[in-house]
């Protein structure tokens, strides 16, 4: 636990959180107000609301993101899990570049992958059809960073030699070792990672817009052309399970930020 | 070092791959491509109008794209069409634009979904006729020359003039583009879409150009126009939809008459006028059938229906001019009531021809951001 | 550490390939796709595309993109950092900054089409606060659809920078050990001495590389742009998104290639400068 840093306390902290607890949350208490509102402007009604399940198109969409989400944590942590597990066990070489490729994402624009996908994407769309479940592998790409820095975290916490040296001697399997024991290990890393990608995916617009597929955000874009109600409650909606799914993320790995490297001798640690 | 070794093999790997990509997958050819519907160029080659509802019957399907219900009345038209022959009508992405139709089509080559018509504004039509299967209606005798290609490859279906709806109710009468730059039309005007995007916006400048001294080859006094407009703080750089005309943010909207006509039928005090200024701009939709459509005999039967007195009298009904218009009137097939009520016209109406469109299309590119910023 | 090739090592290497495949296909590929589309013409080299950059239109583009992010790379930066300092005295399990956090990490990530939706539902047309101002008899807050240009998208960027700049700065301003202001003030620094000659100087490598950040982020942007400004393309990702999708000027897939390209040369170079500033930033503040 670090000591906590400089920084006003009391009311002058109080004072200071004002001005932009104002700035957040008027948009936020808007988009309510505006998705709530009757077309008179008087009374409220939760029309805007009850499209979200009413509307076919949106309601469609909501399922699409859903399952686009849960494709690319699918294949985000089948991809990384065993590989960056693999690289700390038996392939310390590749840390660099897997770091450096992990990274590049951040580097190369959304924009930039749909303008260069388009060749890729006319064979993805042969083999697998054209649903829009095939951006999970696009999705996989964008939310790479994120996932890489979450279970890199939860890796560099506990000592995976060891623990995968001592399963090994006792006769389990890679397999073995890497689900039973590994991972149960680094699971708040783990979930940090899927519940970030989930709040990307759902957010994603640039990729499915530019390649002609109808995900929640497109969606969203296109009905707020002639409803706005609706358009604005699906936002708010997305923005809220957001939060909803981050702060049970940050509840859920509350208890698990104890290392368990062991205390250096001298007793130098913040 | 493998190091190297290892870098080697992903430069192998990815030049490969590239080259691989590089070159797109095999069209794989749909079941019907070979089918005698797909190479027929008019009903007779199937043995008659009977034989092609049969075909399209047996295929049971149809793929439509960038159709929005309330653009001269396709809503009712797909309706009609599926209810009279009894054939599924999958109306896909009714927002898109000219260009997206030809890109969902190279897309999904070879798929069920692909589009099998195309109903595309004039530059993507003609920019994309290898695209086109030829088919000539029972009907295309009664569409003037110079309104179709000559193998059928595309006919022109509907059309209108550029013109100006308002809301009475919030701004005064208008008669000509330059009432717009009095100051009771402050943050008031919109142009539907972005002039280098959309075909519309693109004819609304056109129509300011030819208003101010400009022409089908000079499109710059329009783009002048609109800067003395921007300057005044009449136009607002905002998209028109039935949302803002009837929230009132955008009570003046410059489009397509037949566009503007379906706004009145929702907002009784909309007005469409065709400016008195300058010559009427006119535009033609442009009509096609996908070379590879996967349901070739619905495609070619949606067609007949189109161009037939029902179809042609259906988008009448959105107040868009079908393009059997003059030879229906000719010969008492056409709605009269509706015929007559479509706007007047003062002076002779101008297309622009493809290599003025291009010049206009490059000018804009390089100048309207100039305006709008 | 030099290893020979050995046949162990190649057994090493294997499993890695399934991941270094999938980043081939769907992030190498497409990046060489679009260098190779700008540079290429008909099937042979050409430097056609790269010079189309240099137009009136592609450089006002440009220069609008630069301003942007450049605009609101600093803003955020700078309120972002007050913000993380008014924050930072919690401690980190505390519910308050977990909450705090968690909203920092939702508005950052979401971005896009929400914040554009809320912001027209708070100062577009019929917006609450338009409604309310004008029913107060203040401002018009609407005009003429600011919200709609450069202008308006300077506002909303602000908005996801801020929480942005909470998350990458507010570690190093957790470094900042308390023991080292204790220190100083034993040694008779002042507080102002405290921070022009200890704090900042350690937390300058931070903040310059968060601001290089929030650069790239504003620039390499499109939900929100593409949401809110539904004419005209006054910054290179809506120039883009013309050259793809436009009707009336065709053949421009070509030149969204070369625009793409542009972007990768600019944020490469912030983010080549943000990890040289990183790497300063560790040595210090663990």
């Amino acid at each position: 636990m670090s000591a906590t840093s400089t920084g006003p306390t009391g009311w002058k902290r109080a004072l200071g959180l004002v001005p932009f607890a104002a700035f957040f949350f008027l948009p936020l208490y808007a988009m309510a107000d505006f998705s709530t509102r009757t077309i008179q402007g008087l009374g409220r009604t939760l029309n805007g609301w009850r499209n979200l399940i009413a509307d076919p198109q949106i309601y469609a969409a909501i399922l699409t993101s859903l399952g686009l989400a849960a494709l690319t944590v699918t294949l985000m942590l089948m991809l990384l899990v065993p590989t960056m597990i693999w690289v700390r066990l038996r392939a310390p070489w590749a840390t660099r570049i897997i770091e450096f490729l992990c990274l590049l994402p951040l580097t190369i624009p959304a924009l930039v992958i749909v303008v260069g996908m388009r060749d890729v994407y006319l064979w993805v769309v042969w083999i697998f059809g054209e649903s829009a479940l095939t951006l999970s592998f696009v999705y996989t790409i964008l939310v790479l960073p994120y996932a890489y820095r979450a279970i890199d975290g939860a890796l560099s916490s506990i000592d995976v030699k060891t623990l995968s040296e001592a399963a090994r001697s006792l006769g389990a399997g890679w397999g073995t070792t890497i689900a039973r024991i590994v991972v149960p290990n680094i699971w708040s890393g783990i979930l940090s990672a899927a519940f970030i990608s989930i709040a990307v995916v759902l957010g994603e617009y640039t990729i499915a817009s530019l390649a002609g597929y109808q995900n929640l955000q497109v969606v969203i874009v296109t009905i707020g052309k002639a409803d706005g109600m609706t358009a604005v409650a699906a936002s708010l909606a997305t923005l809220l399970f957001g939060f909803v799914l981050l702060l049970t993320l940050s509840v859920l790995t509350r208890g698990r930020s104890q290392t368990l490297t062991p205390e250096p001798l001298d007793g130098s640690h913040s | 070092m493998q190091l190297t070794r290892v870098a080697a093999a992903a430069l192998t790997a990815s030049v490969s791959l590239f080259a691989l990509t590089a070159c797109g997958p095999p069209s794989s050819s749909n079941d019907n491509a070979g089918s005698d519907a797909a190479s027929a160029t008019s009903a007779e080659d199937l043995g008659g109008m009977d034989a092609l509802i049969k075909a399209a019957q047996k295929e049971g399907e149809l793929n439509v794209i960038a159709l929005p219900p309330t653009w001269a009345n396709y809503g009712e038209i797909i309706k009609t069409f599926a209810d009279k022959y009894k054939i599924k009508v999958n109306s896909a992405l009714p927002d898109a634009a000219s260009q997206d139709e030809i890109n969902a089509a190279k897309q999904q080559k070879g798929k069920s979904t692909a589009p099998d018509v195309f109903d595309v504004g004039q530059s993507v039509a003609l920019a994309n006729t290898d695209m086109f299967a030829p088919y000539k209606v029972a009907t295309w005798g009664d569409v003037p020359d110079g309104f179709k290609e000559e193998t059928g490859l595309w006919v022109n279906d509907y059309g209108g003039y550029m013109a100006i709806g308002y809301n009475s109710d919030k701004v005064p009468d208008v008669t000509k583009l330059s009432d717009l730059l009095a100051p009771e039309f402050k943050g008031a005007v919109a142009l539907n879409g972005d002039p280098t995007q959309a075909g519309a916006a693109f004819s609304g400048v056109m129509m300011a150009a030819l208003a101010n001294g400009g022409s089908a080859d000079d499109i710059a006094p329009g783009v002048n126009f609109f800067e003395k407009l921007k300057n005044a703080g009449n136009f607002v750089a905002v998209d028109p939809t039935p949302a803002t005309i009837e929230s009132g943010q955008t009570p003046v909207v410059l489009d397509w008459d037949y566009l503007n006509a379906a706004e009145t039928a929702k907002l009784p005090s909309w007005k469409v006028v065709i400016p008195s200024d300058g010559a009427p701009v006119a535009g033609y939709y442009f009509q096609a059938i996908n070379k590879d459509a996967p349901h070739p005999a619905a495609a070619r039967l949606w067609q007949e229906f189109l161009y037939s007195d029902e179809g042609q009298n259906l988008w009448l009904a959105g107040g868009a001019r079908p393009i059997r218009g003059d030879a229906m009137a000719k010969a008492g097939t056409i709605d009269k009531a509706k015929w007559d009520a479509l706007p007047t016209v003062a002076g002779t109406p101008v297309t622009p021809t493809e290599a003025q469109n291009k010049a206009a299309a490059d000018y804009l590119a390089a100048n309207w951001a100039k305006v709008v910023g | 550490m030099t290893m020979s090739f050995t046949r162990g090592s190649v057994r090493n290497a294997l499993p890695l390939v399934p991941f270094f495949i999938f980043l081939l296909i769907f992030l190498i590929i497409p990046t060489v796709s679009v260098v190779n589309g700008s540079i290429s013409q008909d099937g042979s080299y050409s430097l056609d595309k790269l010079a189309a950059l240099s137009d009136g239109a592609a450089m006002g583009a440009l220069l609008k993109s630069v301003l942007l992010s450049a605009v609101t790379a600093v803003i955020g930066a700078v309120l972002g950092a007050v913000l993380a300092w008014l924050i930072v005295s919690s401690p980190p399990t505390s519910v308050f900054r977990r909450v705090v956090t968690s909203i920092c990490s939702v508005l950052a990530q979401f971005g896009g089409v929400a914040l554009a939706f809320a912001f027209i539902a708070t100062i577009g047309y019929s917006g609450v606060l338009t409604a309310w101002s004008k029913s107060v008899g203040g401002p018009d807050l609407y005009g003429t659809g600011w919200l709609y240009s450069v202008t308006g998208l300077i506002l909303v960027y602000t908005y996801f920078q801020i929480p942005l700049m909470v998350i990458v700065f507010l570690p190093a301003l957790e470094g900042l050990r308390v023991q080292w202001r204790e220190a100083a003030v034993s040694l008779g620094a002042t507080s102002r001495q405290y921070w022009t000659q200890v704090a900042g100087p350690l937390l300058a490598p931070a903040f310059l590389g968060a601001t290089l950040l929030l650069f790239a982020n504003a620039f390499a942007a499109y939900a929100t742009a593409a949401a809110l400004v539904s004419q005209g393309n006054p910054i290179l990702p809506l120039m883009i998104r013309t050259a793809l999708t436009s009707e009336v000027v065709l053949g421009q897939a070509g030149f969204a290639y070369a625009l793409a390209f542009e972007m990768i040369i600019v944020v490469a170079i912030i983010m080549v400068g943000y990890g040289l500033l990183v790497r300063r930033t560790s040595r210090w503040l663990q």
